[in-house]
């Protein structure tokens, strides 16, 4: 009688490259992939549910904690949904401010997937001088939120507050040193012989594929197809911006890091001529109700007090309507599908996570390639689970 | 010469039949009958004019109130057109719909998440499981008659030495305030037990 020669491996859930909590069931024959079955959800925590029970306001926290590496982000996409809905629209510094910041975000998740995906796969150098320059990004963060990472700052009609005297300029020495960094994190990984034998041609998906599986972002883009929502359906500013969008050939590993480099040095550009054309005013839309009144008014209006008062009791009310809005997130496509019934909490909240999206297509990525070579794979789709199991 | 939001809107009008079709802040909405959805989406894939290649999302909503309770939503992209569309379709809790998956291999989770989340079945789907919740999960917990709370918390057991499932016991209630009257607050177990005598 023929034995059966594929081995059942358990990776995770609690394994160092997985990323987080992501359990998979490898089919192996000898150490060659036959079948990759993600489980996921151990990191669930029904956000849509919880989502549906808070006013608009209290739901934003909910969407740092989906990609933790760069929270800002998704955020962005649920403001934005709900200024659709409300037909309200952001003032110019707010727009520039909400720009900036998911650039920095952007800047935030690379650094982190680019890093350790390298030590993934052996480079122990580029996570240590990664991690250096995302803490001084989390010190904008904190600096404009008060937190490192949660930040909780951006509103429906703009963003919380301003930014804190000499701010900029911070922002501004960053851009000048940063560019240097991803020079030097280079010449450690992109001709480096051992990098490229753990990357190159692993891990490949074409063009036509990666659209039927629903990629987005820099993964889709590595395959070759030139989509940035960013460029295509620009959402605040961007459409002043001036920007590359870096589309790779092969759509292996390597060439979804080096658009994530290139990603990273676009990113810089558009923040330097965020803090350059940088317009001046309100920062959050204050003609309607979607934003608390000011300390200032609340000592001599009563109409203010009333308004802070309902406004964080009750919550502003969104008319009735449904609104798919996406933003660029640095890991792809972010969407929320908001639907409002006229009350101030929302009906429904399906959110779209990038990484879902991706991770589904794990097994058509590591058939047939080593078993060492899943880490890589991993790595290189920037598989976050606090977006994939929500 | 018309923009290509109206060519689609007409193409898909002559084309598929739909229930409806309208725009919906400069979004397309399109409700189909749920028999016609293997044929209309493969139309909506390969058809010249439209070119939606690619799925984005599934998401179900549940209407407890409405006869046909939920509500099935696609949302296609077009790379062409630089469009999106959303595709409806209302089923009720009996029935199921075909699966997407031959039309668009990453329909597959986006339905299992609609099937753990909703109970929304799907026919001829290639591995109909639960996604997001825990082994052994019984109930459906995005419907609107599901508790927040959930039914079962998770406790170690010191004595049998192993995870245990427990009913929620809540020490107090969950505060749900109605928002509309902020100034009624919660009420409290122990009151509850007062006013009850």
């Amino acid at each position: 009688m023929a034995e059966s020669k594929t081995v059942t491996v358990n990776f995770g859930p609690v394994h160092p490259a997985a990323h987080g909590v992501l359990r998979l069931i490898l089919d192996l024959d000898g150490e060659v992939v036959e079948r990759a079955d993600p489980h996921i959800g151990l990191l669930h925590r029904g956000t849509e549910k919880l989502i549906e029970t808070k006013t608009y306001l209290q739901a934003i926290p909910y969407f740092d904690r989906l990609d933790y590496v760069a929270p800002m982000n998704q955020e962005h996409a649920f403001a934005l949904a709900i200024e659709k809905l409300m037909n309200v629209e952001v003032p110019k510094r707010g727009q520039y401010i909400r720009v900036l910041f998911s650039e920095i975000g952007r800047l935030l998740s690379h650094l982190l997937n680019v890093t350790t995906t390298a030590m993934d796969v052996g480079a122990m150098t580029p996570i240590t001088w990664g991690f250096d320059e995302r803490e001084k990004l989390l010190d904008f963060y904190e600096e404009v939120s008060g937190s490192r990472f949660h930040a909780n700052y951006f509103r429906a009609g703009g963003v919380h507050q301003d930014l804190p005297d000499g701010l900029l300029e911070k922002i501004n020495n960053f851009c000048l040193s940063f560019p240097k960094v991803v020079d030097d994190m280079e010449t450690l990984l992109t001709e480096n012989r051992i990098f490229k034998q753990r990357n190159v041609d692993i891990g490949k998906i074409s063009k036509e594929e990666a659209v039927d599986n629903g990629f987005s972002g820099f993964v889709l883009r590595a395959s070759g197809v030139p989509w940035d929502l960013r460029r295509s359906q620009p959402y605040d500013s961007y459409e002043d911006f001036d920007f590359k969008v870096p589309v790779g050939k092969n759509g292996d590993c390597y060439d979804r890091y080096l658009c994530q480099i290139d990603e990273m040095r676009e990113s810089v550009n558009i923040m330097t001529q965020c803090i350059n054309n940088m317009p001046s005013g309100e920062v959050i839309n204050r003609e309607t109700k979607i934003a608390p009144p000011k300390r200032a008014d609340m000592k001599e209006s009563m109409e203010a007090i009333i308004h802070h008062f309902k406004f964080f009791t009750e919550g502003f009310h969104v008319p009735e309507g449904e609104i798919y809005t996406a933003v660029e997130a640095p890991k792809g496509e972010f969407g929320v599908y908001l639907i409002s019934d006229n009350t101030s909490r929302p009906y429904r909240c399906k959110i779209r996570a990038p990484g879902f999206a991706h991770l589904q297509a794990f097994n058509l990525l590591s058939k047939g390639h080593l078993l060492a070579d899943v880490p890589a794979i991993l790595g290189s789709l920037a598989i976050v689970f606090g977006e994939v199991d929500r | 010469m018309s923009s290509p939001i109206d060519l689609v809107v007409q193409t898909i009008s002559e084309k598929i039949n739909p229930i409806d079709v309208k725009i919906i802040n400069n979004q397309i909405e399109v409700i189909i009958e749920s028999s016609r959805i293997i044929s209309s989406f493969q139309f909506l894939k390969d058809s010249s004019k439209c070119q939606f290649r690619q799925l984005t999302d599934i998401a179900g909503v549940d209407y407890p109130d409405r006869e046909n309770r939920f509500e099935v939503v696609y949302h296609l992209l077009s790379f062409k057109n630089n469009l999106r569309l959303r595709v409806k379709i209302f089923i009720d809790e009996g029935s199921s719909i075909d699966s997407l998956t031959s039309v668009f291999p990453c329909a597959n989770w986006f339905e299992r998440e609609a099937f753990d989340m909703y109970g929304i079945q799907f026919n001829d789907h290639p591995d109909l499981r639960r996604i997001l919740t825990d082994y052994g999960f019984e109930g459906y917990p995005l419907r609107k008659d599901f508790p927040l709370t959930g039914n079962v918390e998770v406790r170690y057991n010191e004595i049998e030495k192993k995870i245990v499932y427990e009913p929620v016991k809540l020490q107090q209630d969950y505060r749900h305030f109605d928002i509309q009257s902020p100034w009624e607050g919660t009420t409290y177990k122990e009151e509850e037990k007062d006013s009850n005598g």
